[in-house]
């Protein structure tokens, strides 16, 4: 089965995604893990889109490419900010939110 | 200058440039007035020359138009003599013939006006209207207040406010004007109101003293009282003659005319006339100072001389009886006078006549001996025109002008130069005639006058109007006329003998006041006029503060009079008495000599006779022209417009019947007695004249003569030789002291108004109704204020804070326990989010396969 | 009814200008005061030449049809036009709010109240204007409901941020009594709508379909009208907010207070509650007749009672007021015609009354009137003006006052459309009797603020009272040696400062009132020839419905 094949990259990709974004203390790494994420989460959209032959997957995945793009944009900017504020980008020092 | 001739003389009346514009006489001294106010300071002589121009341009107007009325009536009885010739073609006048013969048709008086204001479509307008009435006390205006403003010039010379002084006598005379020649209700109304005005500043001239502020508050404020009156009646009147007026005479319910002919026609009730004529007299008696409402008119004294002369001569008090006799028609039908009813005005007139006199007698301040007796020589007037004697009232108004103004200014002269600013005649005069010869002589001559001894002006207005009185049927109030005169002859020989005989006294005798007497005499002075005359009874606060005033920064003002320039440091350096200056002496010395001759403008021709002058007819010269004639006017003709002369239409001679008629029956019919025909209008009741009597004249001279032969007895007898007997009778005599404390609290009536209606109005009253202000009506709106926020309350504490927030807060609670237990995860580190995140997904979706698989 | 459409876009222009120059000046820096008042007195000006070339415009010959009208579409699904226009008993209100704003902002200029922040105090004052002026032109009921509900709040501000030291209570007071008779206006309004079926809001066709209602429902539907207005007016016994009201609010808002916003609830009552209304306004005029002497007597009492100088203003309003009511509640041409007159006439002299309290609170810091005294010496032209504003408040006859008092009192003789005439009689009496009132109160405040000498407190801090000091007369020196002697005592423990004649902008910004009180005192036609056409016009309407 085709779909299975894209489906167990989606997945691969998914957990070094996550792998990432929870053991990395590098921001950027973080943010390009996310994007791995993300990227797992298209090929599923279009995977289930061809195996139900529906477009609708498509176009969400469109759609989360559009957001991914500006997300990005808006993180690396914070990252960029965080930098310079604090000339690291470790994001054990950013605990602000602690509750 | 003169007349612009009319050339159909033959054909109507004749008017002239100075009749149609006669507006100006007012409008002068008001732009004067405008002017002085604006530029006064910076002239040369500071406003008082504008204010000098300024009568004088209407001075010699007014006389113009006097002029020109004069010929106007001729033009009258001269074209009557044509017309008589050439059938209807002369003047269309009703052809009647008069007690003496003569044709006289009703003179239409010259009326200018434009539109002042209007409502509900009608145009009321604002003019002149003048006929024999006005045009004489226009002059007389003109003339008095010019003369005062030349008395002023020194007297008030230096004053610290004498352009102002300036202004408000030019803005007083113009008010006199204004009302003088009004055209309607409402300008008599603001001619009335301005002279209010300019009565409180002129009093309150001083008014750094409390004494003076507060008489100007009582003139306006007593005045104002009447003024209820005059509001009143001339709503009355005026929807009472409106429909009429629109409907015969093409003007409206305000028009002096139409009033005039509306309570003539017979079409009013005579309800409406008399509630009419009873509000418009008690203005009249609130500014002309009748009884009760006289009390004003002494504490104006305050003011300083030339404003108190000006005030009691020609404006201001003659006001009330210029009312009643500019609108007689209404007096004359709503009081019954045709009928001989005792009417209200005449009562009134009787009862301030003897109880003004009897005042005079308590006074020792000489302008209060002179306020009162012109407040008893109003009653004279009001008392003619009360009686149907219209002609004598305005006579008297006449010659009382000169007579009274010239005596003010005299007691004037007299506090100028003769007792250093004082006005007691018991402190500080006495044998002033050896140092004021002129003033003494011009005196004696007014007071003569104003006693009516013949042959002195007042002698043929009074005499005329007792003597009218007793012919018209009211034999009382004849005999009251009589006392009042035998009663003024008494308390003027007492002024007299107090200020210029004797032995000189205080400042008179040219002991300066130190300051420790003079400080007394403020401080009693002070005392005296607080406890008993002034406004203070009734507004304590004022009273501390005037009590509290320091000594001696007011004790002039407290001395009635502190018009002394700087000059009068350099003038007064003897402090001896002395003869006055030619600028005051100027007017004081015109005024004798009109108050000497003034009567022979309209003499009684038998007294006349008894002089031995042979006057014959035709002398009475008031009677001839001043007097308006009572012939009927047809409707069409009379509703001209304005500035023409309107013509009379030749109509059926009402009266012809009663020409070869007696006496009695010459009054029978005709205006005011009986109803105009149907046509036809009335504008003055056909009034009778007395026919004099020798046997009359010699009783009045003899009473006359009597109070003076009694005045001086006393005054030998008391001031000069001390009778044992008479002096100290106050303190002896029971009655003597009662009676003596009752004239000197003025009848008790300022006390009755300051400390009753006064006191109850501003004190309990207006506390009461503030009280019920604050506590009952603002209370209810507070009291809805506080239940609303009370109610808001109770339902937050009880309903919001226990039930609703009860299980807000109890989720609140449940929610910040659980928040503690989680507080742990808060670690604020992403990656751990991130693990939770996954982790809980991960559990998610082993529970969903769970789930999906069992 | 028929209306003219020539110049329509100037009322719009006329009455929303404002609001474009309270715009502006949102985005102005708060710091730059001058900036800020220029653009304010600037925009005012502005509005007021639009009022001017109104004047010009305005066809006289026809002041009884409504002019500049316009009528379009505003809130379709409630029926609601926007129908706006002029006739002769709105112009001469609407010209004096509009000249009333501008002469009061020049007065701020100098006379900036404490609480400062002039930004917010100009906006708030052109927002006033808009809703002054929009309420005088509106045709239609919501539109003049809006316009009438926008005045309340500038002034619950102005109020409440720069007003005396019991201001909170006061603005809330007068916002929540104000508020509180709108919404029975309101329903009354609804209630008015609904009875006649009518097609619009606008007043032509109510006061056409207005009288088919029936008499009892008209009376009920009047005493909504009746509350609201009353409480604007405000008669007694709603008046309480007014003493409150004016005492508290900066000078500013007590001149607008006075000269414009209590002319709403009277104008609202001659232009709405009686022409739509007959059956319930002949039912109610005895009422009113009533209360308008009560309040006339009332208030003068009230006056009498007061040791506060702007407090005895402020209950002077009320008595004034109370004559307006009366030539109201005759429902004649004369008494309405005496009712507008006295609108504006009230409007000018006690704005200018509470001008010269606002001076004198300025200068000594007190209005309290056993404090104060002697104002005549220490600022002479001052105390000229409040004598001549005192005057003219007493209805002398030569100055504006006495055209809004004495056909008011006229009128009651005569009441239309078979009205009890013994009852009116008797209020005219009584009114007649208020007048001697006024003339207590009034000349009382005068003589103890006016005359006399200054309390020691004051005494030497003026210029003027040294001046005349030295007058030649030695009374004058005397005083001017007691007064400079008594500076000298006091120069140590006072630190008063200089107390000051009247200055040049509040020359500027009074001339124009004094002037037109003289005006109108001495050519009243200025303004009856106006009125008159328009109120016979409306008399006549309302004579179609009563008999």
């Amino acid at each position: 089965m085709l779909a299975v094949n894209f489906l167990l990259l989606a997945a691969v990709l998914f957990c070094i995604g996550v792998f990432g974004v929870i053991a990395r203390r590098n921001a950027v790494l973080v943010l390009m893990s996310i994007e791995l994420i993300l990227a797992a989460v298209n090929l599923n959209f279009v995977a289930f889109a061809m195996m139900n032959d529906n477009i609708d997957g498509q176009v969400f995945a469109l759609f989360v490419i559009a957001i991914a793009a500006a997300e990005v944009g808006v993180g690396l900017a914070m990252v960029l900010m965080i930098y310079r504020n604090r000339k690291s980008i470790a994001l054990d020092g950013l605990s602000e939110m602690k509750g | 200058m003169l007349a612009v001739e009319d050339t159909h003389a033959a054909l109507e009346l004749s008017s002239g440039w100075f009749l149609e514009n006669a507006w100006l006489i007012a409008l002068i001294p008001a732009i004067g007035f405008a002017l002085i106010i604006g530029f006064g300071k910076k002239m040369p002589m500071k406003g008082s020359e504008v204010g000098l121009a300024s009568m004088a341009a209407s001075l010699v107007i007014a006389t113009g138009a006097g002029i020109q009325w004069m010929q106007r009536t001729d033009s009258a009885s001269h074209g009557d003599a044509e017309a008589i010739g050439g059938a209807f073609s002369g003047v269309r006048g009703a052809l009647s013939a008069s007690e003496s013969g003569q044709v006289e048709p009703y003179i239409e008086p010259v009326v200018t006006q434009w539109v002042w204001w209007q409502n509900s479509g009608l145009e009321f307008g604002l003019g002149s209207h003048i006929d024999g009435l006005s045009v004489l006390l226009l002059c007389l205006v003109a003339f008095i207040s010019l003369l005062v403003q030349v008395f002023s010039l020194d007297y008030v010379r230096g004053d610290r406010r004498y352009t102002h002084f300036f202004a408000a006598l030019t803005l007083f005379s113009s008010g006199m004007l204004v009302m003088v020649m009004s055209s309607n209700m409402v300008q008599l109304i603001l001619g009335w109101e301005i002279m209010g005005l300019c009565s409180f500043m002129l009093i309150g001239h001083w008014w750094e003293d409390a004494y003076n502020s507060h008489s100007a508050l009582k003139a306006f404020f007593t005045v104002r009282v009447g003024d209820v009156g005059l509001l009143v009646g001339t709503a009355i009147l005026f929807f009472g003659a409106n429909d009429f007026a629109v409907a015969n005479l093409d003007s409206n319910g305000f028009d002096i005319r139409a009033i005039q002919a509306w309570a003539l026609s017979g079409e009013g009730s005579s309800w409406t006339l008399i509630m009419a004529s009873s509000a418009l007299f008690i203005a009249a008696i609130g500014k002309s100072g009748q009884f009760p409402l006289h009390t004003w008119l002494p504490d104006a004294m305050a003011g300083p001389t030339p404003v108190s002369s000006l005030l009691h001569s020609s404006t201001m008090v003659v006001a009330g009886v210029f009312l009643v006799a500019r609108i007689y028609p209404v007096f004359w039908e709503g009081f019954n006078i045709a009928n001989g009813g005792v009417s209200f005005i005449a009562v009134i007139g009787g009862i301030t006549i003897v109880v003004a006199a009897l005042l005079a007698f308590v006074q020792d301040d000489i302008k209060k001996v002179l306020a009162y007796s012109t407040v008893s020589q109003l009653g004279y007037m009001m008392l003619g025109l009360g009686t149907g004697a219209w002609l004598p009232a305005v006579f008297h108004v006449f010659t009382h002008a000169f007579f009274k103004c010239c005596l003010f200014l005299a007691a004037g002269s007299i506090s100028h130069s003769g007792s250093h600013h004082s006005f007691d005649m018991k402190k500080d005069m006495g044998g002033l005639r050896k140092f004021m010869p002129v003033t003494f002589g011009a005196w004696c001559v007014s007071t003569l006058a104003l006693t009516g001894v013949i042959p002195f002006a007042g002698f043929w207005s009074k005499d005329e109007i007792i003597d009218n009185v007793g012919a018209n049927g009211y034999t009382f109030l004849f005999w009251v006329g009589l006392v009042g005169a035998a009663l003024t002859a008494m308390y003027m020989t007492r002024a007299t003998y107090l200020t210029f005989f004797g032995e000189p006294r205080g400042a008179a005798a040219g002991i300066h006041h130190d300051d420790a007497g003079h400080d007394e005499y403020a401080t009693e002075f002070r005392e005296v006029v607080i406890s008993s005359t002034d406004l203070v009874a009734a507004l304590p606060k004022s009273l501390s503060a005037a009590a509290n005033v320091p000594g001696d920064d007011i004790e002039h003002d407290a001395e009635g009079d502190p018009a002394h320039g700087g000059h009068h440091a350099d003038e007064h350096d003897d402090h001896g008495p002395h003869e006055s200056g030619k600028l005051i002496l100027f007017p004081i010395v015109i005024l004798a000599f009109l108050a000497l001759t003034s009567g022979f403008v309209n003499p009684t021709p038998l007294a006349g006779d008894a002089l031995g002058a042979n006057l014959g007819e035709g002398v009475e010269l008031l009677k001839k022209y001043v007097e308006p004639r009572y012939e009927p006017v047809a409707i069409g003709e009379a509703a001209g417009h304005a500035g023409e002369s309107i013509q009379l239409l030749e109509l059926a001679p009402l009266s012809a019947a009663e020409a070869g008629a007696d006496g009695k029956d010459a009054y029978a019919t005709g205006c005011g007695r009986s109803t105009p025909e149907p046509g036809t209008v009335c504008f003055f009741p056909k009034v009778k004249h007395a026919v004099p009597e020798l046997s009359k004249i010699l009783l009045s001279l003899g009473v006359v003569a009597l109070g003076y032969a009694a005045a001086i007895g006393f005054c030998m007898a008391f001031y000069k030789n001390k009778n044992p007997r008479l002096v100290g009778l106050t303190e002896r005599s029971r009655i003597a002291r009662g009676g003596y404390l009752f004239l000197k609290n003025k009848y008790y009536l300022d006390v009755l108004y300051q400390n009753v209606f006064v006191y109850f109005v501003s004190r309990p009253l207006a506390k009461a109704t503030y009280w019920v202000n604050q506590n009952v009506i603002d209370g209810v709106v507070n009291g809805v204020g506080t239940s609303g926020k009370k109610a808001g309350n109770w339902v937050y504490n009880n309903i919001d804070q226990k039930i609703v927030d009860g299980a807000v807060n109890a989720s609140g609670t449940v929610a910040s326990e659980t928040g503690h237990g989680l507080q742990p995860v808060q670690s604020g580190k992403v990656n751990q989010y991130g693990a939770l995140l996954f982790g809980a997904a991960t559990v998610g979706a082993i529970v969903l396969v769970i789930l999906n698989v069992s | 009814m028929e209306t003219l459409t020539d110049n329509n876009w100037l009322l719009t222009v006329g009455a929303f200008l404002p609001l474009v120059g309270a715009l502006v000046m949102m985005f102005w820096p708060k710091d730059d005061e001058s900036g800020v008042k220029t653009i304010g007195i600037a925009t005012a000006g502005a509005t007021l030449l639009v009022g001017i070339y109104t004047l010009i415009k305005f066809d006289y010959g026809q002041s009884e049809k409504l002019q500049f009208a316009v009528d379009a579409e505003w809130i379709e699904v409630i029926r609601s036009g926007y129908t706006i226009g002029l006739d002769g008993i709105s112009l001469p209100l609407y010209f004096l709010s509009m000249c009333v704003t501008f002469l009061v902002m020049i007065y701020t200029w100098d006379n900036m109240p404490d609480a400062g922040n002039p930004k917010a105090f100009y906006i708030l004052m052109l927002v006033l204007q808009t809703g002054m002026a929009g309420t005088f032109i509106a045709q239609d009921l919501i539109l003049f409901f809006v316009f009438f509900e926008v005045v309340l709040l500038p002034m619950y501000f102005m109020i409440g941020v720069w007003g005396g030291e019991q201001r909170q209570y006061a603005s809330l007071k007068f916002f929540l009594y104000t508020m509180f008779g709108s919404a029975f206006m309101l329903v009354a309004f609804l209630a008015l709508f609904f009875q006649t079926g009518a097609e619009s809001f606008g007043f032509a066709t109510l006061i056409d379909l207005g009288a088919s209602i029936d008499r009892d429902v008209q009376v009920w539907i009047f005493a909504g009208m009746f509350l609201g207005f009353a409480v604007k007016v405000p008669m007694f016994p709603f008046h309480t907010w007014l003493p409150d009201a004016h005492t508290q609010a900066p000078t500013q808002g007590s001149v607008i207070l006075a000269a414009i916003l209590l002319k709403l609830g009277t104008y609202g009552f001659v232009r709405i509650a009686i022409p739509m209304l007959p059956e319930g306004a002949k039912a109610w005029a005895p009422a009113i007749g009533i209360l308008a002497v009560i309040g006339i007597i009332y208030g003068s009492l009230g006056c009498l009672a007061q040791t506060d100088m702007k407090r005895l203003i402020a209950f002077s309003s009320v008595a004034h007021m109370g004559f307006v009511m009366l030539g109201i509640s005759t429902l004649t041409t004369f008494g309405i015609n005496a009712a507008l007159f006295g609108m504006v006439a009230h409007g000018l002299i006690t704005g200018m009354l509470f001008f010269v309290a606002g001076s004198v609170k300025h200068r000594f810091h007190t209005l309290e009137i056993r404090r104060l005294g002697g104002l005549l010496i220490q600022m002479p032209k001052m105390g000229w003006i409040l004598g001549f504003a005192s005057m003219a408040s007493l209805g002398l006859p030569g100055l504006a006052g006495f055209w809004g008092e004495f056909p008011a009192i006229l009128s009651a003789y005569n009441p239309n459309f078979g009205l009890s005439e013994p009852l009116f009689r008797t209020l005219m009496v009584i009114a007649a009797i208020g007048t001697v009132l006024a003339a207590a109160y009034l000349l009382w405040l005068y003589q103890r603020t006016a005359f006399g000498v200054p309390s020691d407190e004051f005494k030497g801090h003026s210029t003027a009272e040294i001046d005349a000091g030295h007058g030649a007369d030695d009374h004058g020196q005397a005083m001017a040696h007691s007064l400079s002697s008594a500076a000298n005592a006091d120069a140590d423990t006072h630190e008063h400062e200089e107390i000051k004649d009247v200055q040049l902008t509040e020359w500027i910004a009074w001339t124009p009132f004094l002037v037109a009180i003289v005006v109108f005192g001495v050519y009243p036609q200025l303004m009856f020839k106006v009125m008159d056409p328009a109120v016979q016009a409306m008399v006549e309407t309302l004579g179609k419905s009563l008999g």
